[in-house]
């Protein structure tokens, strides 16, 4: 080891702190170099006061010979060169030796340090072998140490080690070496401990003394740097660094208040003019220069800044966080800004530029110098602010000194580059060798015209590079912006242009109208200048209508415009052709008529409201709207043209504000079909889908300028248009105009608005699309003729009103023009009488009124019509009777062989309601037409009538029913029945003479008794009639209706008795006990011929017998039938003939029971020819005539018996040869004991009392 | 006390944007315009990094030389973007945040409002006394 003489503290990474040795130099030097190496072996933890993290460090010290002049002196707050630890060295185990010399000699080094007030010391006893060995009078071993613990170490035993055989390889060195070590490291860390916190209490002191008079931020300054450079020395670079920020935070405030006016007298120096601004200097650990003048208290506040952000860098960069430099560095470059002009501290002009500017290179370098380029690349982001902010401040220099005009710089700005220079100095040393340094940079740049452009170019470049790498692209667009403006500057509109309209684009599709007009500005400039008429125009187009923009500004823009558009027009020049978009916007169209049909020749008007975005009053010479004709006739008649066409007529256009200020208008709403695609052979569906109709809208591309189309396309589509809306010489004034246009309707079709042009002298402004889409459609029509009823439903019998409406379409009734309308037998009668009819304009409005004079002949009714023009309508009213027919008919009976109808009018009955209905063909001839019209009236019959035969005994009546189906009250009278023969019988009436009324949907039953005096014929044909009128009218004549129908198998044939008498022993008839039902037929009636000829006759000896099933049934479950329900009873066809049955039956309940039904049937042997289909008919008919015989139910059972097949299926009788049963006639068969009762009681040992009511 | 206050619709377009003075007014627009740029940088970071733990307020965004730019985004990306002077050391981050926080409630009332309708220009007045309260006096 070398002793260290007294020279300057070089503050570098070599600092160590120091220990002192006393004592045996040569023992210490044999054993240094071990000591060196081994101390900073092993991490030891260091624990801190005021609460701080504890910390593992590796210690290092710097070994130096003991000199009294080494200690501090009172006063002496140096750190750096502060023994922390005294150590004496000896190898003394000699007795004598020790108390001789080596005693009186750590006496004195003891009491050296006491007075110092140093406390911190070692007394290391080295002993070995070899030295023991050599003498005689050797002592135990531990007594020199003893000795030397108990004069010296009297409290502090640890204050003395003892190292043995240190130069030996043996265990016993090592452990010991170890031990050693562990002890000097703990003491050192001790002695750091307490002398730093002595240290850090000492400068806290002073600076709470800081509000005082006379305090100096520099003292306190190098006080607290002192311990930075204490804990750099130590490695801990992190609380190095914070030493520096609370310094920078301290000097931060005090500016702050000094801002607030709050001054202290020390900033007073840092105010000073000033006369240097050489940047940062960070290439040299520690700016010596600046340090004192810091310690010299004649810093500027540049300097002191440059000095503290140098060291912050040098710390961080050791930190490995050069990110945070440049961080910092833009933090410090504005912050330094704001502070000189807040303290007001008189700068040159430019200054301050050229010091940021030197600045950021410098930092920028240096951190160049400690990153390789992937780094450097990957942490853009950090960089690019410098990048920024260096070009920015090359600008204002370059303007400043006149370096970016078109002009050379002139003597003035001459004499400001030279004063600027000069305050940049000279260059400094360390960067003297470099060619890229910033101070030659910014020499060179402000040097020239063309080195500036190159310097400013690079760095703007940079900038943009790295900002469009990091993704921060309208960073990127600013500063390409920026440089459009120097290009601008320069002259160089072509290169300005590109980022200029890069940048309004940008600006365009995200909707900022500020940047928009003031970027549009300078492209309008840019375009003057490079004469590109068209871009110019459109630009001055979009300016003139730009509301941020002044009047007068707006005013000049237009004016370009019109100037251009008047001075053109005598030359052949070609027509410039612009977007509409900026010049004007479509608001509303308007059609009247507002449906926007119309048929061919008719006034159709357009209305267009034009809000003009021109700040004056501008003269069209025309203003036209291509339309687009197609002859196909859409599905929208009636409706109005397009989808978006609302019912008024109006279209109303989506309203985009002026020039951007909402970026992108919505997107149209979207247009959604639902389509089909069915297999054309079954109409299955093979698929299902939606469909956009207006994808090409919703998929456009947005964005870039939408507003300007390419001009060639818009120009074709001007020649193009056939048909043309126009309109000359209209002067749009500012804001919304109104202009009126009369749509072409020649030809029938759809006509398409498709676009707008306006026309100012060579100027053409064009709206390439009409969105939504405008449609208007001519029609033309063919006349029309319907008739149809005023009410809902046409009666027959009675006059109903019908109406006749003519739609004349193109054809215009002529005098003399007349409807013939053919009449045959059944049509329904016109009623001639002069009436009048109205005639219609096409909107509906009545325009007119004809008399109408109708001439009816035996075939012909002739209508004469009203003269009316084409496109009308006429309407009148005529009354038209149907009579009603006779019976309802049959239509299948009234089939010809040729299949045709045989009326003209044809009946048919509704299912569901009930009403009969008359089809009434009319074939109308019309003056237009060599063909005749077929036109179908359908007639109600307002009657649905029934009739039924009721029997007594032999005695017969005939009941009739009318029911009033239709919706009127009717008044009936004069009801009357008549045979249609007319001879044998008399029908005694029991019904009402007076008239009686029919509400809707009641029914009047009426009665005749039939009276015979011979026989009664097998069959009757009776007309029924009766006359009637609506009620609601009064006075109204009476009009006849007539009903006929058909009885068969009038007279009755048997009686059939039942008896239910109790069983023979008892006196009533019980519940649950056996009854016994006697059933007696009788024959009433001679054999009639018409029987003869039924087959379920037997004959023998002339005398006939007739086999009939009876049958008991009994629907109500009243009565148990015992044994045999039913059974085959032949009988002697003679009047008288009695056959009587007995069954037993036991009724079920109590009270007054019903009889059990009993029915009789024809039986038919199976050889039987089956009946005629005609007589099943009849006794179908019979069948529901005589609903009120309660007969039905008994069809039904006699059906469901399986075997026994019935009336219905007639051909089915035909397969298997089986009996069959035949109903009688409603007639034929009189039941005597219908609706008798019998009283039945309770059942004797029935605990439980039932009684049926019936 | 900002020098101007910009609320951004989520499509970047402004909502809102006003400032004193107003001689400035295209420089601040070309301020916050740019500052889009790290609002976004630090959503899509925010969004990288911590999904649930929503913090609004982003922070300084970018200072320079004259103003410090702040920014908020709401979880409607909505952007909230206030401008203050340099040289205005009194205002702290927190003060910052309660300003943000005042915009964003007086936003929130703003869109409650049914007639308005969201994506159009704010002119709600309430909105705008609101703004116009915290450019002149330090909230």
């Amino acid at each position: 080891m070398e002793p260290l003489e007294e020279k300057p503290v070089i503050y570098t990474m070599e600092n160590k702190p120091i220990v002192t040795c006393a004592g045996d130099q040569a023992l210490f030097t044999s054993l240094y170099n071990p000591l060196a190496l081994q101390l900073p072996r092993e991490p030891m933890e260091w624990r801190r006061s005021y609460g701080r993290a504890p910390k593992m460090i590796h210690l290092e010290a710097n070994f130096v010979q003991f000199k009294e002049d080494l200690l501090p002196k009172e006063g002496n707050r140096a750190l750096l060169t502060f023994p922390f630890l005294h150590i004496y060295w000896t190898d003394c185990c000699d007795t004598e030796a020790y108390k001789a010399s080596v005693k009186e000699d750590m006496l004195r080094w003891q009491s050296l340090l006491r007075l110092h007030g140093s406390l911190d010391w070692l007394i290391v006893v080295v002993e070995s072998d070899s030295k023991k060995k050599n003498k005689t009078n050797i002592l135990p071993r531990t007594s020199i140490m003893d000795k030397i613990r108990s004069d010296f170490c009297n409290k502090q035993s640890d204050r003395c080690v003892v190292l043995s055989d240190p130069l030996k390889e043996s265990s016993r060195a090592q452990e010991s070496w170890s031990s050693f070590l562990t002890k000097l490291r703990t003491l050192l860390l001790m002695s750091f401990t307490k002398n730093l916190g002595k240290f850090e209490d000492d400068m806290r002191t002073l600076r709470e003394k800081r509000t005082e008079p006379g305090w100096s931020f520099c003292e306190y300054f190098m006080v607290q740097e002192e311990l930075a450079f204490v804990f750099e020395m130590l490695q801990q670079f992190e609380d190095a660094l914070v030493q520096y920020d609370e310094l920078d935070a301290l000097f931060t405030q005090y500016v702050l208040n000094f801002g607030a006016g709050d001054g202290a007298n020390w900033l007073g120096s840092f105010c000073a003019p000033v006369r240097s601004w050489n940047g940062l200097v960070l290439r040299r650990p520690i700016d010596m220069e600046k340090r004192e003048q810091i310690q010299g208290g004649q810093v500027s506040l540049l300097d002191l800044r440059s000095y503290l952000f140098s060291r912050q860098c040098t710390l961080l960069v050791f930190l490995q966080r050069p990110w945070e430099v440049t961080q910092r560095a833009l933090q410090l470059l504005h912050n330094c800004v704001q502070e000189l002009h807040l303290l007001e501290v008189s700068v040159l002009q430019g200054a301050l530029d050229c010091w940021v500017f030197l600045s950021c290179l410098e930092v920028l370098q240096r951190i160049e110098g400690c990153c390789d380029r992937a780094q450097l690349e990957a942490n853009c982001s950090h960089t690019v602010g410098l990048w920024a902010y260096s070009s920015e401040k090359l600008k204002s220099l370059g303007s400043l000194c006149g370096l970016m005009s078109e002009n050379r710089p002139d003597s003035e700005d001459l004499n400001r580059t030279v004063d600027l220079l000069a305050g940049l100095g000279i260059e400094r040393p360390e960067t003297a060798s470099s060619l890229q340094s910033p101070y030659k940079k910014l020499k060179e740049a402000l040097s020239s015209v063309e080195a500036f452009e190159k310097h400013y170019l690079d760095l703007t470049h940079a900038a943009m590079e790295m900002y469009r790498a990091i993704g921060r692209m309208r960073s990127a667009r600013l500063v390409g912006k920026s440089l459009a403006e120097f290009y601008m500057r320069k002259g160089d509109s072509r290169r300005a242009e590109g980022f200029l309209q890069d940048a309004l684009s940008s600006y365009v599709s995200e909707g900022w109208s500020l940047p928009i007009t003031h970027t549009r500005k300078q492209v309008a400039e840019c375009h003057k200048l490079l004469n590109q008429t068209e871009d110019y125009l459109q630009t001055s187009a979009l300016l003139a209508g730009d509301a941020n923009l002044t009047d007068k500004e707006r005013e000049h823009f237009c004016q370009e415009i019109l100037t251009y558009a008047s001075h053109m027009s005598d030359s052949q020049a070609k027509k410039v052709v612009l977007s509409m978009s900026a010049f004007a916007q479509l608001r509303q169209l308007q059609f009247s008529p507002a449906a926007a049909v119309v048929h061919v020749g008719a006034a159709l008007q357009l209305e267009l409201r034009l809000h003009s975005l021109m700040p004056v009053a501008v003269r069209l010479e025309q203003l036209a709207a291509g339309v687009h004709f197609s002859l196909e006739k859409g599905g929208a008649r009636g409706g109005a043209g397009g989808g978006a066409q609302c019912r008024a007529g109006t279209v109303r256009f989506p309203q985009e504000s002026p020039a951007g200020a909402q970026p992108r208008p919505r997107p149209p709403a979207l247009e959604l079909h639902e389509m089909h695609d069915r297999s054309p052979s079954d109409r299955t569906l093979n698929s299902a889908g939606v469909v956009c109709k207006n994808v090409h809208l919703l998929l456009r591309r947005r964005g870039s300028s939408a507003s300007l189309d390419p001009p060639g396309h818009v120009g074709v589509a001007v020649d193009d248009g056939a048909q043309l809306l126009k309109t000359s010489e209209v002067v749009l004034s500012p804001g919304n105009n109104s202009i009126i246009f009369t749509a072409p309707s020649r030809e029938p079709g759809t006509y398409t608005l498709r676009q707008l042009c306006a026309t100012v002298g060579q100027v053409q402004f064009v709206l390439p699309h009409i969105y939504p889409i405008v449609q208007y459609e001519v029609y033309s029509q063919e006349p029309q003729l319907t008739i149809e009823p005023l009410a809902d439903n046409l009666l027959a019998g009675f006059p109903q009103r019908v109406k006749f409406t003519i739609v004349t379409g193109h054809y215009s009734i002529k005098k003399g023009d007349a409807l013939q309308l053919s009449n045959r037998d059944a049509m329904p009668i016109l009623q001639s009488s002069t009436c009048s009819a109205y005639i219609l304009s096409s909107t509906g409005e009545r325009v007119g009124e004809g008399v109408l004079s109708v001439q009816s002949s035996e075939k012909v009714t002739s209508i004469s019509l009203p003269l009316a023009p084409p496109y009308h309508t006429i309407q009148f009213q005529l009354e038209a009777l149907c009579h009603i027919p006779p019976t309802p008919p049959r239509p299948e009976t009234q089939r010809l062989t040729n299949g045709e109808l045989q009326h003209w009018a044809k009946t048919r009955k509704r299912a569901d309601s009930g009403i009969a209905a008359i089809d009434h063909k009319i074939s109308v001839d019309c003056p237009w037409s060599i063909y005749s019209t077929l036109i179908v009236l359908t007639f109600h019959i307002p009657f649905k009538s029934k009739h039924s035969l009721l029997s007594v005994g032999k005695r017969k009546y005939i009941q009739v029913c009318v029911q009033n189906v239709s919706e009127m009250k009717f008044h009936l009278v004069e009801q009357s029945l008549a045979e249609r023969e007319g001879t044998l019988l008399e029908l005694q009436s029991l019904n009402a003479k007076t008239q009686q009324l029919v509400h809707s949907k009641q029914s009047l039953f009426y009665v005749w008794e039939v009276k015979w005096v011979k026989d009664l014929p097998l069959c009757l044909q009776c007309v029924f009639s009766i006359s009637f009128s609506p009620a609601a009218t009064e006075g109204s004549s009476y009009k006849p209706y007539r009903y006929e129908f058909q009885l068969e198998n009038v007279s009755t044939l048997y009686s059939m008795r039942a008896e239910i008498m109790p069983a023979p022993e008892a006196q009533d008839c019980h519940t649950g006990a056996l009854c016994v039902l006697e059933v007696c037929i009788t024959r009433l009636a001679e054999l009639c011929e018409a029987e003869k000829e039924d087959t379920g006759l037997t004959e023998s000896d002339g005398l006939y017998t007739a086999k009939l099933l009876y049958e008991v049934v009994d629907n109500s479950s009243n009565w148990a039938v015992c044994g045999k329900s039913s059974g085959l009873v032949s009988m002697a066809v003679a009047a008288s003939t009695t056959h009587s049955v007995q069954m037993e039956v036991m009724p079920l309940f109590a009270g007054n029971l019903p009889f059990p039904n009993i029915k009789l049937f024809k039986y038919l042997p199976h050889y039987a020819t089956p009946v005629l289909q005609t007589d099943t008919d009849s006794c179908l008919e019979k069948d529901s005539v005589s609903l009120l015989d309660d007969q039905t139910a008994d069809t039904a059972s006699i059906r469901s018996r399986g075997s026994v097949h019935s009336l219905g299926g007639g051909e089915q009788v035909r397969g298997p040869p089986l009996p069959r049963l035949e109903p009688f006639g409603a007639g034929q068969v009189f039941n005597a004991s219908r609706g008798r009762q019998v009283l039945v009681l309770p059942g004797k040992d029935d605990h439980v009392l039932e009684v049926n009511v019936t | 006390m900002a020098v101007c206050i910009a609320v951004i619709a989520k499509e970047n377009y402004p909502l809102y944007i006003r400032s004193v003075p107003t001689e400035n007014e295209l420089k601040f627009h070309y301020t916050v315009h740019t500052s889009l740029d790290v609002v976004e940088e630090k959503i899509s970071a925010v969004g990288k990094a911590l999904v649930d733990q929503r913090e609004l307020y982003l922070g300084l965004l970018y200072p320079t030389e004259d103003y410090k730019v702040y920014g908020y985004v709401t979880n409607s990306k909505v952007k909230f973007v206030i401008v203050v002077d340099s040289s205005n050391t009194s205002l702290r981050d927190n003060e910052i945040r309660s300003m943000f926080r005042k915009l964003h409630n007086s936003f929130t009332d703003v869109m409650c409002n049914p007639f308005y309708n969201p994506g159009d220009p704010i002119q709600s007045k309430a909105f705008d006394s609101m703004v116009s309260a915290m450019m002149v006096q330090a909230c």
